[in-house]
């Protein structure tokens, strides 16, 4: 038997009875409504059905994730989000990766699981409004299961750790309980959800669910599953991404034994970038990577450079700066509170500074690849992407099949930071995938990840700020420059802007006059989603300018913020929502109590702070610094967040400490550099993320108690971390650091 | 494949063959392995596509990330480094082989498991493998210690790693007095 509530307008959770007792809500795709689905087949019936909870006979609780998991813990966090609405023992949970939701809705996708993403910051929100409800509906059906068996009435009987009870003490395990559960009618409207009181495992620490698995080497990511008889292929990505290939000699390549084919991919035009081939590439492929890679090495090409054979940082900087200090009408005029032309003339103060900030690649650890299997009649996938409904896009436009043809699995993936929300490496996997009957593995080389990415642009802030005579800013006017991340993606030329600085950032709202232009550059390298964008640069430029307000205000900085935030209110934000600066600044106090910020001044040391907020989250870092010679060492590294109720705090914690070693590691250290339009980082020694000992040896984390609906933390401590350091290396030692990387302006400067 | 898996026992040390068919012998986790494919055939290779033994990971073409760590006659070296042709004789570890045979985790799994030390994942391989290299010369290592530790992870693991690697070095350090 089995049912059906609704979850949503389009969305159905089912109930169905599994062929040895077990019970499954979820969500039934067209192909499992037609096919029992034996148990003993459950690996590869969670991809066709699509459970959120299995309860097996045994105890044992399945709960499938259906948001790709990067490493930012959403597995986990998800899965013990329903295992705590349904009081199932954490102990007897298994959390397994859904695969893409799709169902064939008159040729059209249907997504089985609403939205699936990974990495956006927005997994939690996402599941807290929806996931609990299939939880809930698991733990109603058990406990009518139990009625006839207990003989007490329903409202009588309570659930804890995998088991229903009786007043009495008895009690029935939910494996006991599965077989009956899955035939009990469903409810008639929505069950109502647990009250916070009676969470147990929300709240509360978890490491990660995979952990054991991942420390054993037994986890697979996309590169480590395999199909049988399986092809590699690696490429050759032309330099420029607009060039062309001009010469291709294959012969050494395909004399070796076991190289199979070399191929000429080419991007289409027509499609928007991230939906095909990055840039002109030849494809060799072979019986095995090792094969494939020699016969790459084997070929002669010849590569003709397009219009961004011109490019160069040195000349996008000059022409930034000449933009910036020029009458220029900004592309956008983003914000415009007050009369800033007005109050610029009242001034009591001025104090002007100008930001440089670095391009930025990826650099995932697991570099790009993806697994296709393909026949006439059907697509198999695996896919290291933060977007399975993307991914199912691309195959789907150059299979033709329909859309429940296509079955794209997500593995556990190995970082993310918005480069998977592209999918250029599955357009060429198909497309090579195609020109042969075998199934093929495409992978990208370190060289090739990080001189073809979608980057981060560089990009320039120019700030001017007008104090009165009691201290207060009275006007805040900012121009910033960068090539957007939008365009060359059919975003309309008066939205680009909203990649590259937020119509709400601080302080915007918070004094009286304020304005912010965007000007728009335009660039050959393309852009695309970076990991905290657009707070992590908007943070360090305004958390370096507040820095130096204070310092020309010859006052404590944390003074300067704490009167730049003001008395506790709600400041509207557009678009919806408020800012509490309530809880801005009890961040901002709780991360600088904790560094014992009162002995700034005489701290031998070097101490930075700054603040900053994202859809309704907080955070703030305070950062202390010393200097030997020439030898920075980032002593201390304090954080302190705000995001509402807490669903995990080991997983926060991770994520709050990765996310500030991150974006340290980005400031001390990386830049992409063009020449002749060519990318000039190609290995990790010349994008080196930051070693052990370049990073702090802890990082505190302070995390406030909330109640209100869990905001998304997967880059909350980004944005921060890099003006608090560049703060705290100006006190100790003098230098004001106006541009990224930080250590190789540190060492130009001293 | 050229490349196939011999069983133990099929090779008695005592005797020397008079014609040795080409190819490299070699132990990886405590198993006897035969390559008679391409010499120059880098490890991770082996390892990945011949053995499909995936633990040990893909990071880059010259290793400087650590992902592609293995333990060689106990000594940490990037698999990708190391041709074929290097490792006749030679006893391999791998991440699967760090566990024992009953599956009993080694101290340094437990650790990097209770402290979190992980993000993604992809490179926590990697980080077992020097950490395991690291404890095996130095006992009981201080922070200027495992500030040696060679490895990248752009998740933001490494302060999780350096408690992890002190708590098994404890733990290790009790094993032996006990």
């Amino acid at each position: 038997m089995s049912g059906t509530l609704k979850l949503s307008r389009r969305r159905f959770l089912q109930v169905l009875a599994g062929t040895a007792g077990a019970l499954i809500v979820g969500i039934r795709s067209t192909r499992a409504a037609t096919t029992p689905v034996p148990p003993d087949m459950l690996g590869d019936a969670l991809y066709d059905l699509g459970v959120y909870v299995r309860v097996d006979a045994d105890g044992t609780v399945l709960i499938g994730s259906r948001d790709p998991e990067t490493g930012t813990g959403v597995s986990t966090a998800l899965a013990r989000i329903i295992a705590d609405e349904m009081d199932a023992d954490w102990q007897r949970v298994r959390v397994v990766p859904l695969g893409l939701g799709v169902a064939d809705d008159n040729g059209k996708p249907r997504w089985l699981y609403g939205q699936q993403a990974g990495g956006t910051g927005n997994s939690i929100p996402r599941a807290w409004r929806d996931l609990r409800s299939a939880g809930a509906l698991a733990r109603w059906l058990l406990i009518r299961a139990a009625v006839p068996l207990l003989g007490v009435p329903p409202e009588q009987l309570r659930t804890e750790q995998g088991s229903v009870i009786a007043p009495d003490g008895r009690r029935l395990g939910y494996g006991q309980l599965a077989s009956a559960a899955a035939k009990i009618a469903l409810p008639s409207g929505p069950v109502p959800l647990k009250t916070p009181d009676r969470y147990s495992l929300i709240g509360k620490p978890a490491g990660d669910a995979e952990a054991r698995a991942i420390v054993t080497g037994q986890t697979a990511y996309t590169l480590d599953q395999h199909f049988g008889d399986t092809l590699a292929a690696v490429l050759a990505h032309c330099p420029w991404p607009d060039g062309q290939l001009t010469g291709l000699d294959s012969s050494a390549a395909l004399a070796i034994k076991g190289v199979v084919k070399v191929i000429e991919l080419k991007p289409d035009p027509r499609l928007p970038l991230g939906e095909t081939v990055i840039a002109p590439a030849v494809a060799v492929i072979a019986e095995n990577t090792w094969l494939a890679l020699q016969g790459r090495l084997a070929l002669k090409l010849e590569w003709k450079p397009g219009a961004s054979g011109g490019e160069s940082s040195a000349a996008l900087e000059q022409q930034t700066t000449a933009l910036l200090n020029s009458d220029a009408a900004p592309t956008t005029r983003v914000r415009d509170d007050g009369d800033i032309d007005k109050a610029k003339r009242k001034a009591a103060r001025r104090v002007e500074a100008t930001y440089y900030q670095p391009w930025l690649a990826h650099a995932t650890s697991e570099p790009m690849n993806c697994l296709v299997r393909l026949d006439k009649t059907s697509a198999t996938l695996y896919v290291p992407t933060q977007s399975p409904q993307q991914a199912w896009t691309v195959v789907q436009r150059l299979t033709g099949l329909a859309p429940d043809q296509i079955d794209i699995r997500v593995p556990r993936v190995g970082g993310g930071y918005g480069r998977r929300l592209d999918h250029d490496y599955v357009a060429e996997a198909v497309l090579l995938a195609k020109e042969v009957d075998k199934p093929l593995r495409l992978f990208w080389t370190r060289d090739e990840d990080l001189t073809h990415d979608y980057y981060r642009s560089g990009c320039v802030h120019k700030f001017s700020a007008t104090i009165d005579a009691k201290r207060h800013v009275l006007a805040w006017d900012q121009r910033v420059a960068s090539a957007s991340a939008l365009a060359g993606r059919g975003v309309p030329v008066d939205h680009l802007w909203s990649s590259e600085v937020s119509v709400n950032q601080f302080p915007a709202g918070f004094v009286p006059n304020y304005r912010s232009d965007w000007l728009g550059l335009s660039s050959s390298l393309p852009r695309g989603p970076h990991r905290g964008m657009p707070h992590l640069t908007n943070a360090f430029a305004v958390g370096s300018f507040i820095d130096e307000i204070a310092h020309a205000l010859k006052e404590d900085p944390l003074a300067t913020h704490l009167r730049l935030i003001g008395e506790p209110r709600l400041i509207p934000q557009q678009g919806g929502g408020a800012v509490d600066t309530a809880r801005l600044a009890n961040v901002l106090k709780l991360a600088t109590d904790r560094i014992s910020w009162k002995d700034w001044l005489h701290s031998v040391n070097g101490l930075g702070l700054a603040c900053w907020y994202m859809d309704g989250a907080y955070v703030a870092h305070a950062i202390e610094v010393s200097m030997k010679g020439e030898r920075l060492t980032i002593e201390r590294a304090v954080c302190a967040v705000d995001v509402g109720r807490v669903i995990n705090p080991t997983g926060l914690e991770g994520q709050v400490a990765g996310a500030t070693l991150d974006a340290l590691s980005s400031a001390l250290n990386l830049a992409i550099t063009v020449k002749d339009g060519k990318v000039q980082q190609s290995s990790w020694k010349e994008y080196p993320l930051a070693s052990m000992a370049q990073l702090p040896r802890t990082v505190e984390v302070i995390t406030v108690p909330g109640e209100g609906d869990p905001a998304g933390a997967s880059f909350l401590a980004m944005p921060t971390a890099a003006p608090a350091l560049a703060n705290a290396v100006f006190r100790v030692s003098a230098v004001r650091v106006r541009r990224l990387p930080l250590m190789k302006e540190l060492l130009r400067l001293l | 494949m050229a490349q196939d898996h011999a069983a133990l026992t099929s090779k008695p040390n005592d005797v020397t063959p008079v014609s040795v068919p080409a190819g490299i012998d070699l132990r990886i986790n405590g198993e006897q392995f035969h390559h008679s494919g391409d010499p120059a055939m880098p490890l991770l290779w082996y390892l990945r596509d011949v053995l499909q033994l995936d633990g040990t990971k893909y990071g880059g073409e010259h290793g400087e990330d650590g992902a592609d760590l293995v333990l060689v006659n106990g000594k940490a070296a990037s698999a990708i480094g190391l041709p074929m042709s290097k490792l006749d004789g030679k006893q391999v570890t791998t991440v699967e082989g760090m566990a024992d045979a009953k599956g009993g985790l080694h101290p340094l799994q437990q650790a990097f498991i209770d402290e979190d030390a992980i993000g993604c994942g992809y490179c926590t391989p990697g980080w077992l493998i020097a950490s395991m290299d690291l404890l095996n010369r130095i006992k009981d290592p201080g922070d200027n210690d495992i500030d040696t530790l060679p490895n990248l992870c752009r998740c933001g693991c490494q302060t999780r790693v350096r408690r992890a690697v002190k708590r098994a070095a404890a733990v290790m350090k009790q094993g032996t007095k006990a």
